[in-house]
């Protein structure tokens, strides 16, 4: 239900592209005006966000701690997965954000009869989440080649790695594949798990969908349909100089493939894809675990009511003096 | 009153199907062993908590106050102010499911709804509904629901099915933490006064006497000198152990359950008979006569409330530094929020033991040293005599407990301590120990006799672990650093392994500890030693 629900909002952005492409003022729509409006609303609801989250203290210093804390000198400490500086932040950050590595430790359990738990090596999710993430980023690297003149090295390096298997007439990109691969591995598994299926919300199916019409629609603009190629840069390069303008000869497909990235875009600040910007944030990972050696300040620390040893004392003192406690003042 | 008496088949028959349904159309199932009693009206009165009034989870009426649904509100909006952390769980979760297999509860309840996940969209799907745009324009279809008081109740039997032992938030690709997720979910309960009496009236007893059990200084003083007969007994050898000591070099704090429970009690024995043979200037306080803080499961408020008498004794007393004895979610408190909540500790001097020089680098700002570090340091100074053989009757395995081994990341030094105090020690599998451990299954409050059917589901798969070794190197001792788990492992291991004992890591201190001058007639338990085998390893 909730999938179909998202596949419908993605068939229905389609068919608005489609009966959008043909006359010129909805494709100005289509190919000026919405990606505008995509862009700054993408930019916009990042800033907002992060600025929300960054607004909010962080009151506690709460790591997660997966390896030996710093102690004695002769304990050996894990630097990356227990950090106790800055550097080894930052180094478990890269680690995090660049190789997932919280979930390469992805493990499965199985009740087998006894009852006896085994727990299995899983790293398909691993996989699947690094493709998925490195394809989409090399996709969005040599997409650049469409926005700049001239297409500056980088871009030109990425196109030529990405292409390296030389297979094909034009050259077929890893990353395609990649993308396509692993968004329909993670699709999938949400669908044929019944846990996954019971915890997924449309907005788990919408953004895959999303991402699998576009990846689908540029496959087949790049392999199978003709593309004028030219009109395409023009129109790009008009975007990012804002110049815009139409050029002539963009076919329908191109429009889908646009207005599909343009709702990516718009939706991404209010979505859960915000984890790009999250993941940076969050309390766990960001911290040192220097948490006896240096003080961590909560800005709201408030005054609260305590037990003072006076009132203590004061309902005690009989029995303390009689079980022979040291007082700060005697009986009465 | 007969019980049906629960039985591990039945328990370990876990059916991981999900219910045909979407998880918002099923209601709580308040199921007799799965939840705790609700807070005895007088301890939340002593305590100046809301709505202080008799009521149970099993009745249908749980008298809330007439606003109820605005005070959740209020509290939650004021809680995404505070805490960056709710703001980030409850806005990036991607649902991938990594963390669902990942908690005891699940594994052992089958309940989708003890997922890691789940549990978090129990309270994501109200804040999306009333702090979102997706959520106020496009309702259940971005995941939002309105809060009823089905919610409340579920919220009350989801959060208090989690023991905070942030297993999930190492796998989470975001490191997501529910155990942030539960705080939060509690603290918004505790608004409506639907706080657990386990965790009401422990906390009110802290509050009064400075410790959970309410035992007051003279019965302090009882039990310690009653310690101190026991160890007389067993090493011939008169110890002392200061309370209330002005101007003692260090002041040391235990959890209660230490000088009232069993088996911690025998732990406690340990320390008092090392700290004698080092000749340790220290002091006991009969204020501070509690570490653990069950304010934690409570809100951050009480936490700081009951955290407050440590360093206040501290400066009373005038000590120089702090030890604190074995407990998991008191080191939590200790590492993670005491310096923030109740510091600067600028009275006290960095800690450097006194017995070998060796300052404790890690402590210099709280000033408080986990006495397995201290231990650790002791032994590997050669400073303290060991016969490891007087732990031969022993096979030891050790459980790393939640929060020294995710909030600290202490894992090396008691793994030191217990190599070098006996002979026979063996790890469970890699995926249950050290940050991977696995809950006692009764941790955060909810260790009742009450939830009985759901300590022995959550605390299955650490059980599983233990019996392993049990059955492959004939493990005999469940060795632990923690009040709960010391609590609580015992009926677990009754349930799941027979024949597995459990024992405070400074027991077996205790045990190997050859006292200067000491005739010896047994171990702290007051058994007598296997009989003189196997190598004698003097550190």
């Amino acid at each position: 239900m909730n999938a179909l629900v998202s596949l419908i909002v993605v068939a229905v952005l389609t068919a608005v592209a489609v009966a959008g492409a043909g006359a010129r003022p909805s494709a100005f729509v289509l190919g000026i005006v919405v990606p505008y409006a995509a862009a700054a609303v993408f930019l916009l609801g990042i800033v907002i966000r992060v600025l929300r989250w960054a607004r909010a203290p962080v009151p506690f210093r709460i790591p997660t701690t997966c390896g030996q804390q710093n102690s004695l000198p002769w304990v050996k400490s894990s630097p990356l997965d227990n950090p106790h500086t800055a550097l080894g932040v930052a180094a478990r950050m890269a680690l995090e954000v660049l190789c997932f590595r919280s979930l390469f430790r992805n493990t499965r359990s199985e009740l087998r009869d006894g009852p006896r738990l085994i727990y299995a090596e899983n790293k398909w999710l691993w996989l699947g989440a690094m493709t998925f993430h490195w394809s989409l980023l090399a996709v969005v690297v040599r997409h650049m080649r469409f926005f700049m003149e001239p297409v500056p090295f980088p871009v030109l390096f990425a196109l030529r790695m990405d292409g390296i298997l030389e297979v094909g007439v034009p050259v077929v990109y890893m990353s395609s594949l990649g993308l396509l691969a692993a968004a329909g591995y993670l699709l999938a598994r949400r669908l044929l798990s019944p846990q996954l299926r019971y915890i997924s919300l449309a907005a788990d199916y919408l953004p895959l969908f999303l991402i699998l019409g576009i990846a689908g629609s540029g496959i087949l603009m790049r392999h199978f349909t003709k593309l004028d190629v030219i009109a395409v840069k023009e129109l790009a390069m008009g975007l990012s100089t804002l110049q815009p303008a139409l050029p002539e000869g963009i076919g329908a497909l191109f429009f889908v493939h646009l207005l599909l990235v343009s709702s990516l875009l718009a939706y991404l600040p209010f979505s859960k894809l915000m984890h790009l910007g999250g993941v940076f944030l969050s309390p766990t990972r960001n911290l040192a675990n220097n948490n006896r050696m240096k003080r961590h300040l909560n800005p709201w620390n408030p005054p609260v009511r305590v037990h003072t040893y006076e009132e203590y004392e004061d309902e005690f003192r009989t029995l303390m003096k009689g079980a022979g406690l040291p007082l700060e003042k005697e009986p009465k | 009153m007969t019980e049906p008496k629960l039985k591990p088949d039945e328990v370990a028959s876990i059916d991981y199907v999900v219910p045909p349904e979407g998880w918002t159309r099923t209601l709580p199932d308040l199921r007799k062993g799965t939840f705790n009693y609700g807070a005895n009206p007088k301890s939340a009165q002593y305590l100046g908590l809301p709505n202080p009034r008799a009521w149970q989870p099993m009745e249908a009426d749980w008298k809330l106050p007439p606003d109820w649904q605005r005070i959740v509100l209020e509290g939650l909006r004021e809680r995404l102010s505070k805490y960056r952390s709710l703001q980030v769980f409850m806005d990036v979760c991607v649902r991938c499911g990594a963390c669902a297999d990942k908690c005891h509860f699940y594994i052992g309840s089958g309940d989708p709804k003890n997922m890691p996940v789940l549990r978090a969209e129990l309270l994501r799907s109200v804040y999306r509904n009333d702090f979102t745009a997706a959520g106020k324009i496009l309702g259940s279809l971005a995941g939002a629901r309105p809060l009823t008081i089905d919610v409340i109740k579920e919220w009350f039997l989801y959060f208090y099915q989690c023991t905070e032992c942030r297993r999930c938030s190492v796998f989470c690709p975001y490191g997501i933490d529910t155990a942030e997720i539960t705080m939060m979910g509690r603290e918004l309960l505790n608004l409506l006064g639907l706080g657990i009496d386990w965790i009401t009236t422990p906390a009110s007893n802290c509050f009064r006497t400075g410790n959970h059990l309410g035992i007051q200084p003279h019965g302090f003083k009882d039990s310690v000198d009653f310690a101190l007969d026991d160890l007389e007994s067993i090493f011939g050898v008169r110890v002392e152990a200061p309370i209330n000591k002005k101007g003692a070099e260090i002041l040391f704090v235990v959890p209660s359950a230490d000088y009232f429970g069993d088996p911690h009690y025998f732990g406690f024995l340990g320390y008092l008979a090392l700290f004698h043979e080092i000749g340790l200037d220290y002091t006991l306080s009969t204020f501070a006569s509690e570490g653990g803080n069950f304010g934690l499961f409570h809100s951050s408020e009480m936490m700081k409330r009951l955290n407050a008498k440590i360093y206040a004794e501290a400066r009373r007393l005038g000590v120089k530094w702090i030890i604190g004895g074995e407990c998991g979610h008191m080191w939590r408190v200790l590492h993670q929020y005491m310096d923030t909540m109740n510091g600067p500790a600028d009275f006290l001097e960095a800690p450097v033991s006194p017995i070998t020089g060796t300052p404790f680098e890690n402590a210099a700002s709280t000033k408080m040293v986990h006495i397995a570090e201290f231990t650790a340091d002791l032994i590997k100074h050669g400073k303290v005599k060991l016969d490891c053989s007087r732990n031969d009757h022993w096979r030891v395995t050790f459980h790393d407990s939640c929060n020294p081994a995710r909030a600290m990341g202490l894992f090396e030094e008691p793994r030191f301590v217990l190599k070098s105090v006996c002979n026979n020690f063996f790890e469970m599998p890699e995926n249950t120990i050290r940050e991977e451990t696995f809950c006692c299954g009764s941790g955060s409050g909810i260790g009742t006799d009450e939830n009985l059917e759901m300590r022995m589901r959550g605390g299955f798969p650490r059980a599983n672990a233990v019996r392993h070794v049990h059955e492959k190197h004939g493990v005999n001792l469940l060795a632990c650093i923690c009040a709960i788990d010391k609590a609580t492992l015992p009926p677990l291991m009754e349930f799941w392994v027979p024949g597995v004992q459990v024992a405070a890591l400074h027991e077996l201190v205790g045990n190997a500890l050859v006292m200067k001058g000491e005739k010896r007639t047994g171990d702290l338990r007051g058994q007598p030693f296997a009989a003189e085998k196997g190598g004698k390893k003097d550190a």
